[in-house]
């Protein structure tokens, strides 16, 4: 269970990000605690994929993106990770549209095992079973490991990218809107690995499913125009109503 | 109600007659194909033989084969492309997938497009300054050769670049994310991904080298030779040189020998960018995303 007193794994001081002198975020201030689930809600535009992409320091990728403020992850700020690469290997991503790479399902997953140095046959196979198992990947696909991971449905492709994160062994999961192109009853699937992996990983969740968050998360911030307008625990920020009333108007659905 | 009105008709007949226009426009480029190929399969087909493709020139090149300058063809583009690929595909690689855009970015792709935009012949002139007399090479395989690199160095790099380019940049950024390097992922990625548009690339390139008369007619390639090369250090006739000598600068050539010359060229461009075509649509129809 995490509580107050759970070591902070992510903490994050007045980051600011823009592109090209357009601001899209400003000022979020936010800790997050070992092993917890931490959800994002917010309308379209909010910030948060950028919030996201500082985190792993794909501003690196993108000469427009400008980052300030510091983003401290197990207490060292990103920017000063020497080895960034290894900072990426340690934080596993999902983003909203599904990237099968041109390799078979099976390079998919053990691709990153495989740039961690892991060479044994078997040892690939015990992580390739398990990472598509927890993504709800593996019945439908275990008989044809050797197709094409970028030739699957829209969903298979979509919980690929997450098996294919989870081969990372990440210390933090960020998913950013896993959901958007998997069925229902598979997300429910994948939101009860979620609930599993929290005691091996810290994961943010960025939804646009309100319900989701409140079904997962153990705290929720609400973010809106680039703000975070509201962070607390996920049951206060849904039943006890909401301090700040944007918030009420969104989760309550009267707006976004 | 669906009865055309007069405007629709207009718009009909305005349709009908663009459309034959741009027909007859498009049809005309099959014209000098027919007409070239014909006449060389016509007037010099009757020439070629194993015979004629590999025996040596004789009786002052007005008779027998065109052996030396087959075989010097090849070593001019062999060595060309072993010193164009290499060099090539590494500075595509560097445009593509590190290159920061900034001042020395822009000055290498402004080199490449004016390298692609030097005259042939200059080319030549440059060979013969920078390898035969600076560097001391002499008339060889190598000058020569070296020529024919830079010259066809901007169709390698243009052609490798869009290659590396038609990679969708979310397969990289998927990488990235996992912690791989920019080398990792071009290995595992990009570069399976772009091998087939890259050979493509190089295939035409074959083709390119074997045609080009002006920068080997001073740096390597000779009228006439006793000798096959024995290796890069020495002259060597070439096909496209031998085709021109036999045309225009020996008195007394039968006229069917010319054609042959330039049947046996065309045929060899031909294969090759046949090759090269075969290739695309076997690789067309392994789609991969």
């Amino acid at each position: 269970m995490v509580t107050e007193a759970s070591p902070i794994k992510l903490e994050i001081q007045n980051l600011a990000v823009s592109y090209g002198g357009k601001t899209a975020i400003s000022g979020i201030n936010l800790s997050i605690r070992e092993h917890e689930i931490f959800g994002i809600i917010g309308p379209a535009n909010a910030g948060k994929t950028s919030f996201l992409k500082a985190i792993n320091r794909m501003d690196m990728f993108d000469t427009n993106m400008q980052v300030e403020g510091k983003v401290l992850f197990n207490g060292q700020d990103v920017k000063k990770w020497r080895n960034v690469y290894a900072l990426r290997s340690r934080i596993g991503v999902v983003f909203p549209l599904p990237v099968g790479l041109p390799m078979s399902i099976y390079d998919n997953v053990a691709l990153s095992p495989q740039l961690r140095g892991i060479k044994n046959k078997a040892e690939l196979d015990v992580i390739v079973e398990r990472c598509l198992t927890r993504a709800a990947l593996w019945d439908e696909v275990k008989d044809r490991l050797n197709t094409l991971g970028s030739l699957l449905s829209g969903g298979q492709q979509q919980r690929l990218t997450i098996a294919r994160a989870l081969s990372q062994e990440p210390e933090l999961l960020i998913l950013d809107e896993f959901s958007i192109a998997v069925d229902p009853v598979t997300t429910m699937r994948i939101e009860d690995v979620l609930k599993e992996l929290k005691s091996e990983m810290t994961i943010i969740l960025v939804t646009n499913l309100v319900q989701q968050a409140r079904r997962l998360a153990d705290r929720t911030a609400f973010f809106l125009d680039g703000e975070c307008v509201e962070m607390a625990e996920t049951e206060a920020l849904f039943t006890r109503q909401a301090s700040d009333p944007r918030t009420r108007d969104y989760v309550e659905g009267r707006f976004g | 109600m669906f009865a055309a009105t007069e405007l629709n008709q207009k718009n009909q007949r305005t349709e009908k007659l663009v459309r034959l226009l741009f027909i007859l426009m498009a049809s005309l480029l099959i014209l000098p194909v027919l007409i070239i190929l014909g006449t060389l399969i016509y007037k010099g087909g009757g020439i070629i033989s194993i015979d004629f493709l590999f025996t040596d020139p004789t009786n002052g090149m007005t008779e027998g084969g065109i052996f030396p300058a087959l075989l010097g063809t090849i070593w001019l583009v062999a060595v060309a492309l072993v010193i164009s690929v290499p060099l090539g595909i590494a500075a595509a690689i560097y445009l593509s997938e590190y290159a920061p855009d900034n001042w020395l970015t822009r000055l290498i792709n402004l080199a490449i497009i004016n390298l692609a935009g030097v005259p042939s012949i200059v080319h030549a002139l440059f060979g013969v300054g920078a390898f035969v007399v600076f560097l001391e090479f002499g008339t060889s395989i190598l000058s020569a050769s070296l020529t024919l690199a830079i010259m066809t160095l901007p169709v390698v790099i243009v052609s490798t670049r869009e290659s590396l380019q038609a990679v969708p940049h979310s397969f990289r950024e998927a990488c990235w994310n996992m912690g791989a390097t920019r080398w990792q992922t071009i290995r595992r990625v990009v570069l399976p991904n772009a091998v087939s548009g890259i050979l493509t690339g190089i295939i035409l390139e074959v083709s390119r080298t074997a045609g080009e008369t002006a920068p080997i007619m001073f740096t390597g390639a000779v009228f006439f030779s006793p000798f096959l090369p024995q290796g890069i250090m020495d002259q060597t006739m070439a096909m496209s040189l031998h085709l021109f000598v036999v045309s225009t600068q020996v008195p007394g050539v039968p006229e069917n020998l010319p054609y042959g010359v330039a049947l046996v060229l065309i045929g060899m461009v031909l294969l090759m960018n046949s090759i090269s075509i075969a290739f695309r649509m076997h690789l067309r129809g392994k789609k991969k995303w």
